[in-house]
C-alpha cells in the first residue's frame, strides 16, 4: 500500500468511525519493512525479511475512550472492526477529559528535514546485508584467539506512517533505521564464560561505525571482564560510562510524566522549578537533532514538537504531559512524548575522569534493577571496573547500587565530553560522588 | 459444541447486554470463523477452515519455501484476539481490542534459517513469503510428498467462559467492584487503577515433515494498583493474577484477594526499611520466588546459547550443580499456568523436563534446531512470540519439587539474612552467570526470628555459584499467581514460575553500609 491509499483508507476510517457514532477519531497506518541478517561459525545464521502492517484507531465517542489495532486491512472486516470499536466505547465511563489535542497545538509544525529517512535505502541489496554481517564476524574472529563464541547482526527497517486526526491534523512520515553489532565469548580460568558487544545504529547507512571499531570494540571489553571479582561493600565514587548511562537517566524522565504525576505515582510531583540535581546536570529535549534516534517534527498525538529545556542547571524546568492528562491536571499541555533526550556533556575524556577518580567504580553495565517510582528507592546490580588512583585495576561484577533519585542526582560532579549519539538518550559519561555498593 | 460450557456461559452472559466486545470483532474477519462449534473442541477442518486454507494450499507453501532446497519447513499460522479494560480515577476510561492475523514461514537448512511472515492471507502474498525464507537454502533437491496427520493435543487448559464471549459491560462492572473495594477497605488509598486484558490464540502449525497441531490458547491477566499516602509519604504497590483461565476464575474470593493484596502490600512498605549491604543468607519464600530458577539456571539451560557455547552451563550436562535435595524441572503441562501450552510452536509435544534430578543437570530445553545439534528430542519447548518471529528454546513453567526441610526450620536456622517474599523482574548475563532480581518486599531476619519488614533491593548471584549454596528446600511448593513475561531476542512470552521455601547460604543483597 502506497502513501496514497493509506491517506485515502485512513480518511475511510474516520469516516466509517463517524458515521457510527464517533465524535473524534484518530488515525494511524504504517507500514514497515524489516530485513536482518545474522552471522555465527562463518555462515548466515537466520535471514528475516518480513514486512509488518498496522492500522491503529483512537476513539472518542461520547466523552469515551478507547483505542484498538489490526492488521487486516481488508475492508469489510475493518468497517465491522471500526463498528464494533465504537459500539463497545458506549459502554464504558464517560471521562470528560478524553478528548483529541486543541487543533492549535497542530500548527507551527517546524519546516526542515530531519536526515531520518536515509535516500540510499533501496541500494541496499541482500547481497550487501549478508556481506556485512559476514566480514563483521570475519574481522571479529580475525582480532582475537580467545573466542570461544561470536555472533554479529545486521539489520534495517523502513517505515512510514500516516497519522490523522478527525479535528484537523494529517501528518506523514518516513524513515530508515540501520544497526550492526557483534558479540563475542570468552572462558576465563574459573570457567566463565565474560561476553560483551559492540553495536552501532543510524539513520543513514553510511552514518554507521566502522566495522573495525565494533570488532574491536567488543573483543577488547569482553577481554577485561575476564578475573572479575567482587569488592567489599561500602561507598565509593561511580563513573557510569555513556553507553550505560541511559538506565540511571530514564527513572527521572519517567516520574516527570503526566500519568505519572496525576496517578500519584511519582518522586517529582510538585517539583517544578525546584532543584533536583547538582547544577552540572542540564537535561534538554530536543525533537530536531539531524539523523537523531528519535527526532520528529510533531508528536504521538500530532502535536508541533520543539525543543525544551527538561532540567537547567539542576532545577526542574518542565513535565511532559500529554492533553488527557493536561486536562485532568488542570494544566497546559507540554506534549507526552520524549523525544532526543541530551545530557549536556562535561569538558573531560572518560579517561580523564578515571584518572582523577582516587578509589571507584568504572560501572560498564547496569544488570536488572529496578525504581521504586512513588518514592525514587532504587536498587541495580553492576558490572564494571575497579579504579584506584587514577588506573583502572581490576574488573568487578555481581555488585548492586542502592540510592535514591532524589538524592543520587546531587552527587553528580562531572559529566564527561564523551556523548553517546546512537541512542533518543544523548549522554555523556556521568560521575557521581560516595554510591552505596554492596558487594562482600 | 460442549452442553456444558454453553449454559454456563448463557447463564453468565443473561445478566447485562454482553456480547459487545470481541465476538463481534472475531465475526468481523472475512475467515469463516467456528461459528457454532466451541473453538476447545474444534478440529483441523475447523481450522482450516477458520484460516481459509486447505490441505493443498500447505503443500504449495511448502513447495515453494523448500524450492532452493532446505532440510525442513514449517508454516505457523496465527489469529490473535485481545482486549483490554481499564479504571482509574473511579472511571472505567478506557478500553483496546486487537486483532493479529498471519503466517510465518521458515526455512532450515542444518541451524541456519530463513524467515519471512504476511499478514495478507492472500495465496500470492504467502507464495511470496515462502519464497522469501526460502533464501537460506542453496542446493536444490527434490522434496517427497508427505501423509499428512493432525497431532492430537492435550487439553491442559480447558475453560468455562473464555472472555473474548462476555460483554464488556460486565467486564466494566467487574472492575468496578475491585475499585470499591480497594476504596472501602482502606481510607489512606489515595489512587487506585484496576485493569483486566485478555487474549485468545488459534494457531495451526504445519510442518515438510507432516505433521499438523493447532491449538485454542487462551490468556487471562488482572491486575490490582493503588497508592496510599500516610503522613505526606506516599507508596505504590499492587496484585496481580493471571493464567489460561476463563472468567470463571474471577470468582468471588479471587477479587476480594485482589482488592485486599493489593491495599495490604501498599500499607506494608510504609512499615518497611531497608536491608543492610552485603553477602548475608537469603530465604526465598515459597511462590513466585521461583524467580530465582528462571534467571539463575533456566536462562542458561535454552539449549540455543549452548550449542553457540554462550552458557556457564555449556559443559556441565551430568555433571552435579547442586545438593541431592535439589530437583528443578520446566513443565508445559501443569493445568491452566501462564507458561503451559498444549503443543509448542513447532508441532512438538509440550513435556514436563528435569533440568536438575537430584542436584545432577540433566537436560537443556531444546527447540528443533537443537535437539537435532544434540541429537536429542526436541523437548517442546520451541515457542515464539507470534507469527512475526522464528522459534526458539524458551521456559514455560519453572520451579523446584519440594525438599526434605520445613518453612520454620529454615527461617530458624538463619543469622542473619532477608526474606524475598515478592518480586518486580529479573536479568541474567547466561555466558559469566550473574543474575540480578529485584525484591519488593521481605523480612529480615536475626537470630532465627523475623525482625523487620524491607523493600526495594535488588539480590545479585552467579547462576551456578548460588546453586551449589541452595543449604535448604522446604516441602511447601507454590507457583506464582501473577502475570509474568519472559523477554529473550527481542520476543516476549508468557511463563510462570514457582518455588518451595528455599535457603541460599550466601548472596549479595543491595542494600545500605552501616
Amino acid at each position: 500500500m502506497n502513501k496514497n491509499e493509506s491517506l485515502e483508507l485512513a480518511h475511510w476510517a474516520v469516516k466509517v468511525a463517524q458515521r457510527n457514532g464517533a465524535d473524534q477519531v484518530a488515525v494511524d497506518i504504517s507500514k514497515s519493512r524489516d530485513i536482518s541478517v545474522s552471522f555465527h561459525e562463518r555462515k548466515p545464521e537466520t535471514l528475516t525479511e518480513s514486512t509488518r502492517n498496522g492500522l491503529s484507531l483512537r476513539i472518542f465517542a461520547a466523552n469515551r475512550y478507547s483505542s484498538h489495532s489490526t492488521c487486516n486491512f481488508k475492508k469489510d472486516a475493518l468497517e465491522k472492526f471500526i463498528a464494533e470499536a465504537v459500539a463497545m466505547t458506549r459502554y464504558l465511563g464517560e471521562d470528560k477529559f478524553r478528548t483529541l489535542p486543541d487543533p492549535k497545538y497542530y500548527q507551527g509544525i517546524k519546516d526542515v528535514d530531519l536526515k531520518i529517512n536515509d535516500p540510499d535505502y533501496e541500494k541496499v541489496t541482500s547481497q550487501k546485508r549478508v556481506e556485512l554481517a559476514g566480514r563483521l564476524e570475519e574481522l571479529t574472529l580475525s582480532l582475537s584467539d580467545q573466542i570461544v563464541s561470536c555472533s554479529t547482526e545486521y539489520g534495517d527497517n523502513k517505515t512510514f506512517q500516516i497519522k490523522l486526526n478527525s479535528n484537523g491534523f494529517e501528518g506523514y512520515h518516513e524513515e530508515t533505521d540501520f544497526y550492526y553489532y557483534t558479540s563475542t565469548t570468552f572462558i576465563d580460568e574459573k570457567g566463565g564464560r565474560p561476553s560483551d558487544y559492540d553495536y552501532s545504529e543510524a539513520k543513514y547507512i553510511k552514518d554507521l561505525a566502522p566495522l573495525e571499531q565494533l570488532a574491536q570494540n567488543a573483543i577488547e571489553r569482553t577481554r577485561r571482564r575476564i578475573g572479575q571479582v567482587k569488592m567489599a561493600s561500602g561507598r565509593y565514587d561511580m563513573i557510569v560510562e555513556n553507553r550505560a548511562a541511559s538506565r540511571i537517566l530514564s527513572p527521572l524522565v519517567s516520574a516527570i510524566q503526566g500519568r505519572a504525576l496525576q496517578q500519584k505515582n511519582s518522586f517529582l510531583i510538585d517539583k517544578l522549578g525546584q532543584k533536583i540535581a547538582s547544577d552540572k546536570l542540564t537535561l534538554i529535549d530536543d525533537p530536531f537533532i539531524p539523523g537523531g534516534m528519535a527526532s520528529s517534527l510533531y508528536d504521538d498525538e500530532g502535536m508541533a514538537t520543539g525543543r525544551r529545556v527538561i532540567i537547567d542547571k539542576g532545577v526542574l524546568q518542565t513535565y511532559y504531559i500529554d492533553t488527557y492528562y493536561a486536562n485532568k491536571m488542570g494544566v497546559v499541555p507540554t506534549g507526552g512524548s520524549r523525544t532526543n533526550v541530551i545530557v549536556e556533556p562535561g569538558k573531560k575524556s572518560l579517561e580523564e575522569l578515571v584518572a582523577q577518580c582516587k578509589k571507584g567504580i568504572l560501572v560498564t553495565s547496569f544488570v536488572g534493577g529496578n525504581v521504586n517510582d512513588t518514592t525514587g528507592d532504587f536498587s541495580t546490580g553492576i558490572i564494571g571496573m575497579y579504579v584506584e588512583n587514577g588506573k583502572i585495576i581490576k574488573p568487578v561484577n555481581e555488585m548492586n547500587i542502592t540510592g535514591n533519585h532524589t538524592e543520587i542526582w546531587n552527587r553528580l560532579v562531572e559529566l564527561g565530553n564523551d556523548v553517546y549519539t546512537i541512542s533518543a538518550w544523548r549522554r555523556p559519561s556521568l560521575y557521581f560522588e560516595g554510591i552505596e555498593f554492596s558487594g562482600l | 459444541m460442549n452442553e456444558i460450557s454453553r449454559r454456563k456461559f448463557i447463564k453468565f452472559g443473561a445478566g447485562g447486554l454482553a456480547l459487545l466486545s470481541i465476538p463481534y470483532i472475531f465475526k468481523a474477519n472475512p475467515l469463516l470463523a467456528m461459528t457454532g462449534v466451541d473453538s476447545q473442541d474444534a478440529g483441523l477442518h475447523d481450522y482450516l477452515q477458520h484460516f481459509e486454507i486447505d490441505e493443498r494450499l500447505i503443500r504449495d507453501l511448502i513447495s515453494a519455501a523448500l524450492e532452493k532446497g532446505g532440510d525442513y519447513c514449517d508454516l505457523f499460522f496465527e489469529h490473535t484476539l485481545s482486549s483490554s479494560v481499564g479504571l482509574e480515577d473511579d472511571i472505567v476510561n478506557r478500553a483496546s481490542t486487537g486483532v493479529a492475523l498471519g503466517v510465518g514461514i521458515r526455512v532450515l537448512e542444518g541451524d541456519q534459517t530463513g524467515y519471512s511472515f504476511t499478514e495478507d492471507m492472500s495465496r500470492e502474498a504467502m507464495i511470496l513469503a515462502a519464497k522469501t525464507a526460502s533464501n537460506i537454502a542453496h542446493d536444490v533437491r527434490e522434496v517427497g510428498p508427505v501423509e499428512y496427520k493432525a497431532y492430537n493435543r492435550p487439553s491442559f487448559y480447558r475453560i468455562e467462559t473464555p472472555a473474548e464471549n462476555v460483554g464488556i459491560d460486565q467486564k466494566v462492572e467487574l472492575l468496578k467492584t475491585v475499585n470499591s473495594k480497594v476504596r472501602g477497605l482502606d481510607s489512606r488509598i489515595i489512587k487506585s487503577q484496576v485493569f483486566m486484558s485478555s487474549s485468545a490464540t488459534y494457531m495451526l502449525v504445519a510442518t515438510s515433515e507432516g505433521r499438523i497441531a493447532y491449538d485454542y490458547q487462551p490468556m487471562l491477566y488482572i491486575y490490582s494498583g493503588c497508592t496510599a499516602e500516610i503522613n505526606g509519604r506516599k507508596e505504590q504497590n499492587k496484585f496481580d493474577l493471571a493464567g489460561r483461565y476463563g472468567m470463571e476464575f474471577l470468582d468471588d474470593n479471587k477479587i476480594d484477594r485482589l482488592a485486599s493484596e493489593s491495599v495490604k502490600s501498599t500499607i506494608a512498605l510504609f512499615e518497611a526499611g531497608k536491608p543492610p549491604a552485603g553477602e548475608m543468607e537469603l530465604i526465598l519464600a515459597a511462590g513466585s520466588s521461583g524467580i530465582l530458577l528462571h534467571e539463575a539456571i533456566g536462562h542458561g539451560m535454552e539449549a540455543d546459547c549452548n550449542r553457540k557455547n554462550e552458557s556457564i552451563f555449556s559443559d556441565k550436562i551430568g555433571k552435579p550443580v547442586a545438593e541431592k535435595f535439589v530437583t528443578i524441572v520446566d513443565n508445559g503441562t501443569n493445568p491452566n499456568l501462564r507458561g503451559t501450552i498444549n503443543v509448542d510452536d513447532e508441532a512438538n509435544d509440550t513435556q514436563e523436563t528435569y533440568l536438575v534430578r537430584n542436584g545432577i543437570l540433566e537436560s537443556y530445553l531444546h527447540d528443533r534446531i537443537s535437539s537435532q545439534y544434540y541429537g536429542v528430542k526436541p523437548t517442546g519447548s520451541g515457542r515464539r512470540q507470534s507469527f512475526r518471529f522464528a522459534p526458539i528454546p524458551r521456559m514455560r513453567n519453572t520451579y523446584m519439587l519440594n525438599g526434605p526441610h520445613s518453612k520454620e526450620e529454615i527461617v530458624k536456622s538463619v543469622k542473619k539474612g532477608v526474606i524475598a517474599e515478592t518480586f518486580t523482574n529479573g536479568e541474567v548475563r547466561i555466558g559469566p552467570g550473574d543474575f540480578t532480581f529485584y525484591v519488593k518486599s521481605g523480612y529480615l531476619i536475626e537470630d532465627g526470628k523475623i525482625t523487620m519488614p524491607i523493600k526495594d533491593f535488588n539480590i545479585i548471584g552467579n547462576g551456578p555459584d548460588v546453586l551449589k549454596k541452595i543449604t535448604m528446600v522446604a516441602d511447601d511448593l507454590e507457583m506464582a499467581e501473577g502475570g509474568w513475561n519472559c523477554g529473550k531476542g527481542g520476543q516476549s512470552v508468557p511463563v510462570s514460575m514457582g518455588q518451595p521455601t528455599v535457603k541460599v547460604s550466601s548472596i549479595t543483597v543491595g542494600g545500605v553500609n552501616s
